[in-house]
């Protein structure tokens, strides 16, 4: 079966009855079909390689919320600080905007306006927020969620292969993989039709080997589990590579022609005994031989890491050191083998290629790298100097809204920060220390409680255009429906607020007389259709190379790979066969060593405290929170701890709990399970107010990624 | 400031200061002079050299020369001139110091047998490289070998010259192997062990002499028995070196006497690794000789003036094909009074496996692990953090694998409650599944499709045939409601 385009959505067409699109959640992007009967709208799993004829819960629920009560459908106003929030018109709305952004930059210069993405907006807005910031606003500060998501993994595919590409092969290889090596990664609740690809790897006889603090859905399944403290994984890895260097299972062959550094890398790992490694994660030495042995002495191997190794101060060289351990063992560009990473958001992929990260432009350019900013500035018509350079990662853009030097106006689009930003009570200061907030939000979403101005936009049936999934298949989505009245999609915001900046500088193209100023209309067009042509000629040359990527390819097939330079030419489902993207053609390796988590333990705060994510609710919760049955399924927060640890709080099961860090609390039920370690407690983050886990994480950053620990900060639990 | 730094020895403690304070201030003058002729190398990993499982370049050790530091290897240092703070090497330098750090390490013990004065060519202790390739040089050719020692070195040593084929003998003067981590059951487990990888082992017998000649060596004892092997290998413990310590006028007792920050009783000269005595205690092991030179480095640089050196609890860890062994705290001694204290044991000597843990108050204070023991990795955190015990204990000798089992669906759907859930992926339970089934769905495809249960990992699939099977064998009857199959809402 093909993708096909069944249904043709241009504007001023009929909306069609049926609609072949893809689930708006996670970056699995399960093919589905929605069918509308009379107000009923249907939601059916379509066989798509990715999901094949799967849904979770949260797929199968997804329509509930097009027509939700809680859906906005006019925009809001807050008239004063600390009034309410009223209804109002778009235009009183978009011309507060604007006048309130233009006075700001008047007053505070251009780069006191940030701007806020999220991974879950399709390629064709992430790309036209990332132009609007540089050069609508020209403002630097511009960054998204997906830095909390696959900043580590990206930096460290960045620095080892020369691109960052979630997986660089087909999901369909992890079925024939002989052995399968899931770090930090709980596919079975955060992506379950993935785990089809998994049952089809162990009929076939292979074996599953899962590294995770707790005894997750996926552990369960696996042939191996092994269980060490939150942020060992690097230890475990380089014990890995240890221990196959002393077995002599290494690829030495490979390791000399594809490859360079290894040497540093070898006498590193050197000192890294597996003995060591099992006294900080607690992984049994035999257990760390038993996965080297099904990883080293196999014809076909996957090592994927996910969240719970990457969301570190020391992400990006936890990624990097099982990126070497692929790299000794031979595995990268090898048929049905290599490294990869399972990207979490719809679009984490996309996301991340088209401009909306600090230092990013499209086409996964770097914006200090004079010719992408000479390509990019030709593409929109604007003299590459006028562009700004690299804003500040998420976190110390949000740490510094409000602050004497921090932006002063923020402008969010597809995230809700006060949910799932780390130390998110400093998050929520800073948000409220902003003269202007302006959030783009389907429901009025924690983030948007705070907001002065609150924009309703579309939902995902209800919109055309392009999302990249977790294996770099860029995929379409397909609108079943217009926008209910009073809503209006991204880009036509976008579109509506450059309308009211414009004008104010004279563009490249008058100073030099190349043509008329560039209407609003012109430079932000509303049609997704449009915007993924100039897209295509952006990323035209860079490392995500759209350009002979087109939506009738993309309907003619089950989506394109990238890079896909040549409309006539060949897409790239495997990546590093002959060659890595790379100056001289190798990988590169770089050694790295464990170092301890940013806070650790002590008397005070004497347990490990992690977080993640359950099978019916979705990030922050803005959406799946809303919906009925996945409330029933999943209704509120709660505390995982061990029943030890329990039976030494004095804490029974369903008894409320306080978790307590230095920065702030949480409270939820106490959920008592032998799956996790005795020494570490566990939170899902989806929650608001006194569940919120986020109120106790840890904002400390990785140097190179700026990811923010998530996943291990030191704690008390009391009983509340 | 510090401003000249000398190290003296480049093995694993002097190398691993070297780039420690590299780490911290890539521009300060460091010299290091080593006696051995090679860059550094992982003594660690000998072992598996003598194996075969790698070759010489696998044993090297991430160095910092050509970085800033002035690394001199075949540079033995002959005396020390505090008066005059400067090194003197064999071949006439003069090195001056504003600190210098001892990091000479230890010698191979030979014991004072009659004919190993001088040591003949095929008897060698295992200390260093060069003493692995005398080994390597002599095992070529060779079918069997002598061991004498069964400590963890020596059990080391005649592990890998088995695994290159040869026929070793381990020669133990104490009634069990590695007495000082282990109890005499313990030691007889190892001793199987050791048995079935093809190390034999002649214990609670002391060599007296010791004849050597082209042909052979030939290693008396004390019993009247001797035994002969193309090769005899020393492992009878080690010496600290504190030759140039002593001669310096340096407060020495079995090592170099060294405080907290490391430092001798001359403020400007410490000492690391295993010539170092601190608190009483020599270590020979490489991860506190790393976390001292860790210690040095931060007071040299002024990175943390406060650091002190705060020993960890040793574990003694031996993982080597086929053996899995792993000792720590007083598992060995007899309990002396106090709180009452408490000892789990587990034995399968057939299968190579013991476990011995004592607990004191909630804690564990010691443990030997040998063979099997898939807890052994909680066990030495615990050991390692003081931290509490399990409630169940039986945990600690069995593993996850007892009382931490995944609860599975029960094996009949007869058993299963009916809010037990079948599908996680769409949270369907038996209750749902059976309400479908009474509303008229006949078979699994039915039930999923009306339910959702099975469509989203596809990892009930079975469970669901099996609840469809046992109902139409139990409510074969169940007539469809009114209305059918349209659509059956079912609340989840």
């Amino acid at each position: 079966m093909t993708d096909g385009a069944r249904v043709a959505t241009r504007p001023g067409v009929r909306p069609p009855r049926e609609a072949a699109t893809h689930c708006p959640y996670c970056a699995l992007q399960c093919g589905m079909v929605l069918r509308q009967t009379g107000e009923r709208i249907e939601v059916a799993p379509r066989d798509f390689p990715t999901n094949r004829g799967g849904l979770c819960q949260k797929g199968w629920t997804a329509a509930d919320l097009l027509d939700h009560p809680d859906r906005l459908t006019t925009p809001l106003l807050r008239d004063r600080p600390g009034g309410d929030l009223r209804p109002a018109g778009w235009d009183e709305a978009l011309d507060r905007v604007g006048a309130g952004l233009r006075e700001i930059q008047e007053r505070h210069g251009r780069d006191a306006v940030a701007v806020f993405g999220g991974g879950g907006l399709t390629n064709e807005k992430a790309y036209a927020l990332g132009k609007f910031a540089r050069v609508a606003l020209r403002t630097r500060h511009i960054d998204y969620n997906g830095r909390w998501c696959m900043s580590s993994a990206a930096a460290a595919g960045t620095r080892a292969f020369g691109l960052d590409r979630g997986l660089p092969f087909p999901l369909a290889d992890l079925g024939r993989a002989d052995t399968l090596l899931l770090v930090g990664a709980n596919p079975a609740e955060t992506m379950p039709p993935l785990m089809r690809h998994l049952a089809d790897q162990r009929e076939r006889g292979g074996r599953l080997i899962v590294v995770d603090p707790r005894l997750t859905a996926t552990a369960r399944q696996a042939d191996l589990h092994l269980q060490p403290l939150p942020g060992t994984d690097l230890a475990v890895a380089n014990a890995l590579l240890h221990i196959a260097l002393t077995e002599g299972w290494l690829d030495r062959a490979y390791v000399a022609d594809r490859t360079t550094g290894f040497d540093e890398v070898r006498r590193t790992v050197a000192g890294c005994w597996p003995a060591e490694a099992e006294r900080l994660s607690g992984v049994p030495v035999a257990d760390l031989e038993a996965t080297a042995r099904a990883l080293a002495t196999v014809d076909r191997a996957i090592i994927l890491t996910a969240r719970g190794a990457e969301q570190h101060a020391k992400g990006v060289d936890t990624v990097t050191a099982f990126i070497n351990l692929a790299l000794a063992l031979g595995l990268p560009g090898r048929p049905g083998s290599g490294y990869g990473c399972l990207t979490g958001q719809g679009n984490g992929q996309g996301g991340r290629e088209h401009g909306q990260k600090a230092d990013q432009l499209p086409g996964y350019r770097r914006i200090d790298d004079p010719a992408a900013r000479e390509h990019v500035a030709a593409v929109w018509g604007v003299d590459p100097a006028e562009l700004p350079g690299p804003g500040v990662p998420a976190y110390q853009l949000l740490d510094s809204l409000g602050t004497a030097d921090g932006p002063r106006a923020l402008l969010v689009f597809g995230s809700n920060p006060v949910v799932s930003a780390p130390r998110a009570a400093r998050v929520e200061s800073r948000l409220r220390d902003l003269d202007l907030l302006v959030v783009a939000d389907l429901v009025r979403s924690e983030t948007a409680e705070l907001a002065d101005v609150v924009l309703p936009v579309a939902q995902w049936a209800e919109e055309d255009g392009t999302m990249t999934n977790l294996e770099g298949r860029v995929l379409r989505r397909r609108a079943l429906r217009e926008p209910p009245p009073g809503v209006r999609t991204d880009l036509a915001v976008l579109a509506g607020l450059a309308a009211r900046l414009q004008g104010r500088v004279p563009s490249y193209r008058e100073m030099h007389n190349k043509g008329p100023l560039l209407t609003p209309t012109e430079a932000f067009p509303t049609d997704p259709a449009e915007v993924f042509a100039e897209l295509r000629r952006a990323s035209a040359g860079g490392p995500a190379d759209y350009s002979g990527v087109s939506w009738e390819r993309i309907d003619a097939d089950t989506g394109v790979f990238w890079p896909c330079p040549d409309e006539g030419g060949p897409d790239t489902p495997r990546l590093f066969a002959d060659r890595f993207p790379t100056p001289d053609g190798r990988a590169r390796f770089r050694a790295v060593t464990h170092r301890p988590a940013a806070e650790p333990v002590c008397a005070d705060y004497p347990l490990h405290f992690t977080t993640g994510r359950v099978l019916a609710q979705y990030q922050s919760g803005a959406q799946t929170r809303r919906v009925a049955a996945l409330r029933r399924a999943a209704p509120g927060g709660f505390v995982e701890l061990h029943p030890d640890l329990a039976g030494r709080l004095g804490v029974a099961d369903g008894e409320e709990v306080r978790v307590v860090s230095r920065r702030g609390e949480l409270r939820a039920p106490a959920r008592l399970s032998p799956a996790i370690r005795p020494d570490t407690v566990f939170a899902p983050f989806h929650w608001p107010g006194a569940a919120r886990a986020n109120s106790v994480t840890n904002d400390a950053v990785d140097p190179v990624s700026g990811m923010p620990e998530f996943k291990i900060c030191a704690v008390r639990v009391e009983k509340a | 400031m510090t401003e000249r730094i000398v190290i003296v020895g480049y093995g694993m403690a002097g190398a691993r200061l070297a780039a420690e304070l590299h780490a911290r201030d890539g521009d300060r003058k460091v010299t290091v002079l080593g006696a051995e002729p090679h860059r550094a190398y992982n003594r660690i990993m000998l072992s598996t050299l003598l194996a075969g499982k790698i070759d010489e370049p696998d044993v090297e050790l991430a160095e910092v020369a050509g970085q800033g530091a002035d690394v001199r290897t075949g540079t033995a240092v002959t005396a020390i001139d505090r008066a005059a703070r400067e090194v003197r090497t064999a071949d006439g330098d003069r090195h001056g110091y504003d600190h210098l750090v001892l990091a000479t390490g230890s010698r191979a013990l030979v014991p004072p047998l009659p004919g190993l004065d001088p040591l003949p060519d095929r008897v060698v202790p295992f200390r260093t490289l060069d003493d692995c390739r005398r080994i390597l040089a002599a095992a070529r050719g060779a079918r069997s070998a002598l061991v004498l020692g069964g400590g963890l070195l020596g059990l080391e040593a005649a592990r890998g010259l088995a695994a290159r084929g040869l026929d070793v003998t381990v020669v133990h003067p104490v009634g069990h192997l590695m007495e000082r981590q282990l109890d005499q059951p313990a030691g007889a487990v190892l001793a199987g062990t050791l048995a079935g990888l093809g190390v034999r082992t002649r214990l609670g017998v002391t060599a007296t002499g010791v004849t050597a000649d082209a042909d052979g060596v030939r290693l008396d004892l004390d019993d009247g028995d001797s035994l002969a092997a193309d090769l005899l290998v020393l492992s009878c413990g080690v010496r600290p070196d504190t030759a140039l310590a002593a001669a310096a006028g340096l407060a020495v007792d079995r090592g170099v006497v060294v405080d907290d920050r490391m430092r001798t009783s001359d403020r400007r000269i410490s000492a690391i690794g295993d010539c170092a005595q601190h608190g009483g205690t020599l270590t020979g092991l490489v991860a506190p000789a790393w976390a001292q030179a860790r210690v040095v480095a931060e007071v040299l640089t002024g990175a943390d003036p406060l650091v002190r050196y705060r020993p960890r609890p040793v574990v003694t860890r031996l993982k080597a094909a086929g053996i899995d062994l792993a000792a720590m705290g007083d598992a060995v001694d007899a309990p002396d009074g106090g709180a009452p204290v408490e000892e789990l044991t587990f034995a399968d000597p057939a299968r190579g496996t013991y476990a011995r843990l004592r607990i004191r108050d909630e804690r564990l204070t010691g443990a030997i692990l040998l063979g099997d023991n898939p807890a052994v990795g909680t066990v030495v955190q615990l050991f390692d953090r003081g931290a509490p015990v399990p409630a169940d204990r039986r945990s600690l000798l069995l593993g996850r694998a007892f009382g931490a089992a995944p609860a599975t669906p029960a094996a009949s759907p007869a058993l299963m409650p009916d809010a037990a859930t079948v599908c996680q992926c769409n949270d369907v339970s038996k209750g749902a599944l059976v309400a479908c089934w009474r509303a008229g769905a006949r078979t699994a495809a039915e039930l999923s499709a009306a339910t959702r249960a099975a469509t989203g990992c596809g990892g009930c699939r079975d469970a669901v045939a099996g609840i469809a099977g046992w109902l139409a064998e139990v409510d074969p009857a169940a007539a469809p409601t009114a209305g059918g199959m349209d659509r059956v809402e079912v609340t989840r």
